[in-house]
């Protein structure tokens, strides 16, 4: 029982992460149950997003995990001079994750991985106080990694490969903060594009110096969605030359960051491991949301982000309570990369401390049930995105927010 | 497994207390205060400016944008209120119909023409369909009747359909009235309000200035049933049916906010159009001096052949001697005939002002100076070659010049009436407001200071500049919606200030101006 109540205190006194900007860091049950922590540690088929270099150490000949999550995430927003309050109803994120090695000698590992680390939905009012900014936004980029793994001593070991994405992107805003049609709706521009591929990849290394002690590296690229003639669909413009907002088509560029992951895990006391990872994402190649329009009378949308690199710190803990059960928690310190001034209500992040805590239900030899659950706690902050203009004057948009993430998740794996 | 399926129901729980929760939230009782008025259930007593009336026209979209209405989305982020209703008129084309025929025109709307340039045009995108005959149920919180001035909110039969035609009655206030021998007043008073605010008097003597002053000073005449439509309220008139009227809201237990009138002449409807606006170059200055010269000289000769003394003929002739220079030149505006002024015409005074409805083409054709044909032009070079010119020739001459008429401008004596009388209605608000407690809101400096360089918000600044200013609508009286919201967040700030509430403002920059469309004619 000591040992339980330390793993509750550990889950308790730790955050969860929920990571700034669109990055979703939700690639595992296991590993979210430790603070999504992985890049040192050994244990399920995860390995082929944490660290492919490690699913080489895999004991079994094939070892698959698959599962999912529902993201409860939500954000309150309001300010005090004008007594205007929003709240978001964003839907149920549901992030997957299909991670798959097949063994094909003793020293090398094959793999495919399917995982989802960004996106984001975020669902405000329509014409709420900051609907010049965003009514909603649907983010959305599945990776197709096929890998390889190379044992190249006991003590070393390489892996990676190429990443290939495909993604979505739906924006809906209002034009400015007044224009309307004649019946006072106001004028509105969703731009959606879907099937944006390209192509990235991931290298990793792992290093067992002891029986008990791993460390790990993965580094995975930055990929630039490209979206090429998008549709961008006006609607309630005014009937004015003044006014020129026809249906056209629109290119834009979204980047999905590098991320570069470091980390150790170490066994103790028989039943224990503790795992400790470090990531930066490298955001500072997100300076600006630029959306070019086809036609040319439409000017051109330019949307100063600014981001920074930040960095997310991470801590799990792992208890072998029996045969059947392994219990896990974490704690990760999440650093968002929005910089004072630049504080768009469309990814409403702040800095976070996140709280995981989880379990795995070992059925048989072959075949577990994994459940994880993350709390995610922002502070509440006052901020404001201070870069939109109003005929060439900026309208700093600015007030009180406060966002939560929920996000239970369920999983299986499956080794042989 | 069965054993966990159990939790499922607490997980779910979870799920529902997980909504982010704000340190303070504003939606939360406490954040802000009442302090020591009551506002669940407010109603707004007025004319046009309560009802939401703008660019011409009362339409949906204007209504929702009324001052009354901001204000009462902000007292409800204050305290519990009742649902605050307004008598919504049946489209955004803003026309009115009686029994199907239309009497009253459509919103102006900003409409940009082929080469680009903007103008105010009366939109044509809908058919009315407001019909006055349809009379609303219920009750409302916006009690506004565009048109109405102080009296008429005690008028009896001010809603009767029957008296609309011939101008007893009002067709705003016939939509919504409780019965037809009604009055506003006793409309507002009958719903029991906790808290009220009027805004009336505007038209007690904008109707005067609108009008050019065609109307009649009433000052002295206590019986504002033999008042015509344009006329100026007596200021006795104006003070009883004002303190009637706070008299009675005061009288049903409610707090309230008294709103003083602003200068009506510092409209868009009086400072678009300036009294200089007469551009000349050199040779039709040149031109029109030399044709001055030859009216005084054809007056003085006129007058001398008729026996008048030659000096006292030389001197009325030399006040229309008038020197036009290259660049802008005051109008003309003609004047009653009188001993010292035989002509009946004379240059406007730097004060004097044009309404924004006078009719630019003529303008342009002479309407305010000379109408030089070439008769007239044959005339003048007669003349400079010292000929004689005919009695014909010399009327020609005189009859040339066009002065603007009385109904497209104010005049000094106009404006000293106008002054006057609002002068006096202020002084009545605010003596009736502090006598009873009420706030005080004085929205005169609020819109003397849009008009004099405006104010400064987040996105800019607000200004009575004609279209572009964002103060005011296209029909050059009205606020546009950011105007209202200014006038919404003054009367707020007096409110906070008399009742220790804290009652939060609107942002200004979020409410639009003018509102653009080419479904014109």
């Amino acid at each position: 029982m000591k040992k339980l109540l330390f793993l509750a205190v550990f889950a308790l006194t730790t955050a969860v992460t929920y990571a700034g900007g669109y990055r979703v860091s939700l690639q595992g049950q296991r590993a979210l149950a430790m603070g999504h922590t992985g890049v040192a540690v050994v244990n399920s088929a995860e390995l082929g997003f944490f660290n492919p270099a490690g699913l080489v150490y895999l004991e079994n000949k094939i070892n698959v995990s698959v599962g999912g999550f529902g993201v409860f995430s939500d954000v309150v927003y309001q300010n005090e001079q004008t007594g205007d309050v929003a709240r978001t109803d964003s839907p149920i994120g549901t992030p997957l994750y299909l991670y798959a090695s097949y063994k094909v000698t003793d020293w090398l590992t094959a793999g495919l991985s399917v995982y989802t680390p960004y996106g984001s939905s975020v669902e405000w009012e329509d014409d709420w106080a900051g609907s010049h900014l965003v009514n909603n936004i649907d983010l959305a980029a599945i990776y197709i990694q096929p890998l390889l793994s190379f044992k190249l001593n006991q003590y070393f070991s390489v892996g990676g490969g190429p990443i290939y994405v495909t993604g979505s992107v739906n924006f809906n805003r209002n034009l400015n903060r007044t224009l309307s049609d004649i019946d006072g709706n106001r004028s509105e521009v969703t731009v959606d594009a879907t099937g944006v591929s390209n192509w990235g990849w991931s290298a990793s290394a792992m290093f067992s110096p002891a029986d008990n002690l791993r460390i790990g590296f993965n580094y995975r690229s930055e990929i630039i969605l490209e979206a090429k003639d998008g549709e961008a669909d006006f609607e309630n413009i005014p009937n004015s030359p003044a006014t020129p907002f026809a249906d056209t088509r629109f290119d834009a560029e979204l980047p999905l960051p590098a991320e570069l992951t470091v980390g150790l895990s170490y066994e103790f006391a028989d039943k224990w491991l503790f795992a400790f990872d470090y990531n930066m994402t490298f955001w500072s190649v997100y300076k600006s949301l630029d959306i070019d329009f086809a036609n040319p009378s439409i000017p051109d949308s330019k949307n100063l982000r600014m981001y920074e690199d930040s960095s997310v710190y991470r801590f799990g803990l792992q208890y072998e309570a029996n045969d059947m059960f392994t219990l896990r928690a974490g704690y990760y310190f999440d650093e968002s990369p929005v910089q004072e001034g630049f504080f768009a209500p469309e990814t409403p992040r702040n800095d976070s401390n996140n709280f995981t805590a989880g379990l795995s239900v070992n059925v048989n030899d072959h075949f577990a049930i994994d459940a994880s659950f993350l709390y995610s706690r922002f502070k509440e902050v006052n901020a404001s995105y201070d870069s939109y203009l109003e005929n060439g004057q900026a309208v700093p948009f600015g007030g009180t927010y406060k966002s939560s993430a929920f996000v239970p998740g369920i999983g299986i794996t499956y080794k042989l | 497994m069965k054993n966990y399926i159990k939790y499922l129901p607490f997980l779910a729980l979870g799920v529902i207390s997980c909504e982010p929760e704000l340190d303070n939230p504003v939606d939360e009782a406490g954040f802000y205060t009442n302090g020591e008025a009551d506002f669940s259930n407010y109603v707004a007593l007025g004319n046009s400016l309560t009802a939401g009336y703008a660019d011409g026209a009362l339409y949906i979209t204007g209504q929702e944008n009324s001052y009354p209405n901001i204000m009462a989305q902000q007292f409800a982020k204050v305290q519990e209120t009742q649902l605050f209703t307004q008598p919504l008129v049946n489209d955004n084309s803003g026309g009115l119909l009686l029994a199907g025929n239309q009497i009253a025109s459509n919103r102006r709307v900003l409409a940009f023409g082929v080469d680009g340039s903007p103008s105010p045009q009366i939109y044509t995108g809908m058919q009315p369909t407001t019909d006055i005959t349809n009379v609303l149920s219920g009750s409302f919180g916006n009690m506004g009747v565009p048109g109405a001035k102080s009296f008429h909110l005690i008028t009896p039969n001010y809603g009767d359909v029957s008296g609309v035609p011939v101008g007893t009655a009002n067709p705003y206030f016939v939509r919504f009235a409780s019965s037809p021998s009604s009055t506003v007043l006793a409309d507002a008073v009958a719903q029991n309000p906790t808290f009220f605010s009027v805004f009336i008097g505007n038209n007690d003597v904008l109707s005067f200035a609108t009008s050019g002053g065609v109307g009649v000073d009433q000052t002295g005449n206590l019986d504002p049933s033999t008042y015509g439509p344009n006329d100026i309220t007596d200021p006795q008139v104006f003070a009883s049916a004002y303190s009637t009227i706070v008299n009675a809201m005061v009288g049903t237990g409610a707090d309230g906010a008294l709103v003083n009138l602003p200068n009506v002449t510092s409209i868009p409807f009086f400072t678009t159009v300036p009294n200089n606006a007469l551009v000349l170059d050199a040779a039709t200055a040149a031109n029109l001096t030399g044709f001055f010269q030859a009216v005084a000289g054809i007056f003085a000769q006129g007058a001398i052949q008729q026996g008048v003394d030659p000096a006292v003929a030389q001197g009325l002739a030399a006040q229309y001697a008038l020197t036009f220079n290259e660049g802008p030149n005051r109008f003309l505006i003609d004047v009653p005939v009188s001993q010292t002024n035989p002509l009946g015409f004379r240059q406007m005074t730097a004060d004097e002002l044009l309404v924004l409805t006078i009719n630019q083409g003529a303008l342009a054709q002479g309407y305010g100076s000379v109408v030089l044909t070439p008769e007239v032009m044959q005339v003048l070079g007669l003349l400079q070659t010292g000929g004689q010119p005919t009695p014909a020739q010399a009327q020609l001459v005189l009859d040339a010049v066009s002065g603007i008429d009385d109904k497209d401008a104010l005049d000094k004596d106009e404006l000293t009436m106008i002054s006057t009388a609002q002068a006096n209605y202020n002084a009545t608000i605010k003596a009736l407001a502090q006598a009873n407690g009420l706030a005080f809101v004085d929205v005169q400096a609020t819109l003397a200071q849009v008009a004099n360089g405006g104010i400064p918000f987040d996105g800019g600044v607000v200004s009575s500049q004609f279209v572009t200013g964002g103060g005011f609508s296209l029909d050059g009286v009205h606020p546009t919606p950011r105007g209202y919201a200014l006038v919404a967040n003054t009367i707020i700030d007096a409110i906070n200030a008399t009742y220790k509430s804290s009652v939060p403002k609107v942002n200004i920059g979020s409410y639009g101006t003018v509102t653009l469309s080419n479904d014109v004619q």
